[in-house]
């Protein structure tokens, strides 16, 4: 592992337990690989994920990020490699006696049973005494807000408190490593927003590792302290959410997160610019780790562009001319799309502060777009 | 609604199309059957009085109820051959059910297991038998458990008798005979009801610490209920009035309610107590019904 994140700076609060060589992860994945007949959907993949941590596979559907959360908790057998809790090979141990828990995408409550019951079926198979059952089982309720809802089955519950129910039966056996599958995938929007919060909270007040497989990036970014991109079966990228934005480290980690624009180009015989392209002669800030001569992209982010109807100095920035031939206004933000050279199409956003702009951008505008040569970072692949 | 009338005939008639369906084909039949069980027998064409006419005016009609009695009914109680019979066929029922869902679970349970496409083919395998005529397979059963049928040849070879018993004209061979031709319908509604539970309630129990036998009983077994009721009921109230399985394998000891209807019927030409029987055996299997029913209603009205 990389001990990038908190070098750079970029975990959001003091927590970086992967920066630390001391520290054992609470969960190992080695060389892990399932194959579906022909078809793998998890390839040669490791992985370490650490106590406290709150850890997002984020990929598209398909990715095998599922397939790994199901690995992990049982309901699928490896075709190579292993995975270790707290140092123990899991493989013979079946999903009941796992110490970890999952939160089913579709929740899996139990339709004959009421919330109660439900959330009280992890504690009974432990053989728990009956009194330590419903103080546990009443905690978790009113953990998640659903004191008075115990004696309801789950056909007569909305979506979100459904979920809620879910969440606190995964909960309520104070799980090692607790697996989300999509949990928020059937909320609305709002209220998908409400409940990133409450259970980041949630994940900070019991101390416990959160391992989320969302499709959602901005979930992924939202919630996770780390993230995992994941495409075909591998991971891609492992980070902090803003150095997997800042910093991607594939074209296809730059636009699989956000939007990106990339400019292709050969590097400079100084090994600090980007030749021929779109905008000539690119200049990037930090020295390019490539051959000079070997094909690189350029990858700078809508709103890193600015663009004016003045030429703006050109030894600072990179600039170049280009038509604006759309505009979408999203209140916020405007995106802008240019015809740059070529007919190649970029994108700009623009935020909508301050007051009217004194000269407004309108269709078919002759405009300079620009960028600060930190704004570009170079991708090799 | 309102503001179509245009519609409102022609929706009004096929939403009563059932109704005059059951009204036709079950009401009148079972009326004239009710009515048939409060005349006396007779030496006629039909043979039982009174009969209904509008010959003789408003005081043929009077005398037409008046010639009605309950006697049918009180001489049914009097006489143990009938309670016996309805005894017999209740405790027949009940236990081919039970055989039923002892053997057609596992194998409902079993199909929803293999994969999707081998599902279809052995439902359709479990439906298979009904491509031949019922007769003929209670025929080959026949065949099957005579004195030197394949069945006990078969017993001989393994050794497992030495003399051959005797199936035919007994409760083993009534009770063969129902379960074989009963298990597609208690088969299918389980599969049903199965077939539609969420594989991921089961990974669900799994992963909060249950183990499969045992998520069997919590998960499975509850959620299964609705098909096993259905497939219960579906076998238990035609096993009850069932006819030609005990008639063809079963003896003397085994008769069961619907035997003694066709014998009051063809044998003795008693037509208003063959009435009277196959009217209380109706009350029989409708009241359990009605009251299971009304309890299921309560049920999920306080949940």
């Amino acid at each position: 592992m990389q001990p990038v994140g908190s070098k750079q700076g970029f975990a959001k609060r003091a927590f970086a337990p992967w920066a630390d060589r001391t520290l054992q992860p609470i969960l190992r994945v080695e060389g892990l690989s399932k194959r579906f007949g022909p078809f793998t959907a998890v390839d040669r993949l490791s992985l370490d994920i650490y106590q406290g941590e709150f850890f997002a596979l984020l990929g598209p559907s398909g990715c095998g990020k599922t397939t790994l959360l199901r690995l992990i908790a049982g309901f699928e057998q490896p075709s190579a490699g292993r995975i270790l809790l707290e140092a123990v090979d899991l493989k013979p141990v079946p999903p009941h006696r796992r110490p970890v828990n999952m939160m089913f995408q579709s929740y899996a409550l139990f339709p004959h049973l009421n919330v109660e019951a439900n959330v009280a079926f992890g504690l009974k198979q432990e053989g728990l005494p009956k009194r330590e059952i419903a103080e546990r089982v009443a905690d978790m309720l009113a953990l998640v807000k659903l004191e008075s809802f115990g004696r309801r089955k789950p056909h007569e519950l909305s979506g979100g408190q459904r979920q809620r129910v879910a969440l606190a039966r995964s909960l309520v056996k104070r799980p090692r490593v607790l697996l989300l599958d999509e949990p928020m995938a059937a909320l609305d929007k709002k209220l998908r927003g409400e409940t990133q919060f409450e259970l980041m909270d949630l994940q900070r007040r019991l101390g416990l590792t959160f391992i989320i497989v969302t499709h959602d990036q901005s979930e992924a970014m939202t919630v996770a302290d780390r993230i995992g991109v994941m495409d075909r079966g591998r991971l891609v990228q492992v980070a902090p959410p803003a150095e997997i934005y800042e910093r991607p480290n594939s074209r296809w980690v730059a636009d699989f997160i956000g939007d990106v624009n990339l400019f292709e180009g050969r590097v400079g015989d100084d090994g600090a610019s980007v030749e021929g392209t779109l905008f000539g002669r690119l200049r990037v800030a930090a020295k390019i780790d490539a051959e000079p001569g070997s094909t690189v992209w350029a990858a700078v982010r809508p709103e890193k562009m600015r663009i004016a109807h003045e030429k703006p100095s050109p030894e600072r920035e990179n600039c170049a001319a280009a038509t604006v031939v759309e505009i979408g206004y999203l209140g916020d933000v405007s995106i802008y799309k240019l015809r740059v050279g070529g007919g190649v199409t970029v994108q700009a956003a623009i935020a909508n502060t301050g007051r009217v702009m004194e000269r407004a951008i309108g269709y078919d505008d002759e405009v300079w777009l620009t960028f600060a040569p930190e704004s570009a970072i170079v991708l090799t692949r | 609604m309102n503001g179509q009338p245009k519609h409102s005939f022609l929706a009004k008639l096929v939403v009563r199309i059932p109704y005059a369906w059951l009204i036709a084909f079950f009401l009148v039949p079972f009326l004239i059957v009710f009515k048939i069980s409060l005349s006396q027998t007779a030496i006629a064409q039909p043979p039982y009085t009174p009969v209904f006419g509008l010959a003789s005016g408003w005081h043929g009609v009077s005398n037409f109820f008046a010639a009605l009695s309950l006697d049918n009914y009180g001489f049914l109680g009097s006489d143990p051959l009938y309670v016996l019979s309805y005894a017999k066929s209740l405790e027949i029922a009940a236990f081919s059910t039970l055989f039923l869902l002892v053997i057609g679970y596992p194998i409902a349970y079993a199909i929803t297991r293999v994969p999707r496409r081998l599902q279809a083919v052995l439902v359709l395998l479990v439906m298979l038998p009904f491509w031949t005529s019922f007769l003929i397979r209670i025929y080959a059963w026949m065949n099957i458990l005579q004195h030197d049928g394949p069945l006990n040849q078969l017993l001989l070879a393994l050794h497992i008798v030495r003399e051959p018993p005797t199936w035919l004209s007994t409760n083993t061979a009534v009770y063969i005979g129902i379960v074989y031709s009963y298990l597609p319908f208690m088969v299918l509604p389980l599969y049903a009801t199965l077939e539609k539970l969420d594989e991921s309630l089961f990974e669900a129990a799994a992963d909060l610490g249950c183990p499969r036998w045992k998520t069997f009983w919590l998960v499975t077994w509850p959620l299964s209920a609705p098909g096993v009721l259905a497939g219960a009921l579906l076998c238990f109230i035609p096993i009850v009035g069932e006819f030609v399985i005990p008639d063809l394998l079963g003896g003397s000891q085994t008769a069961m309610i619907g035997q003694t209807i066709w014998t009051e019927f063809f044998a003795n030409k008693d037509w208003p107590t063959a009435s009277a029987v196959a009217v209380v055996l109706v009350f029989l299997l409708v009241t359990p019904i009605v009251a299971f029913q009304h309890q299921a209603m309560r049920g999920a009205q306080r949940d």
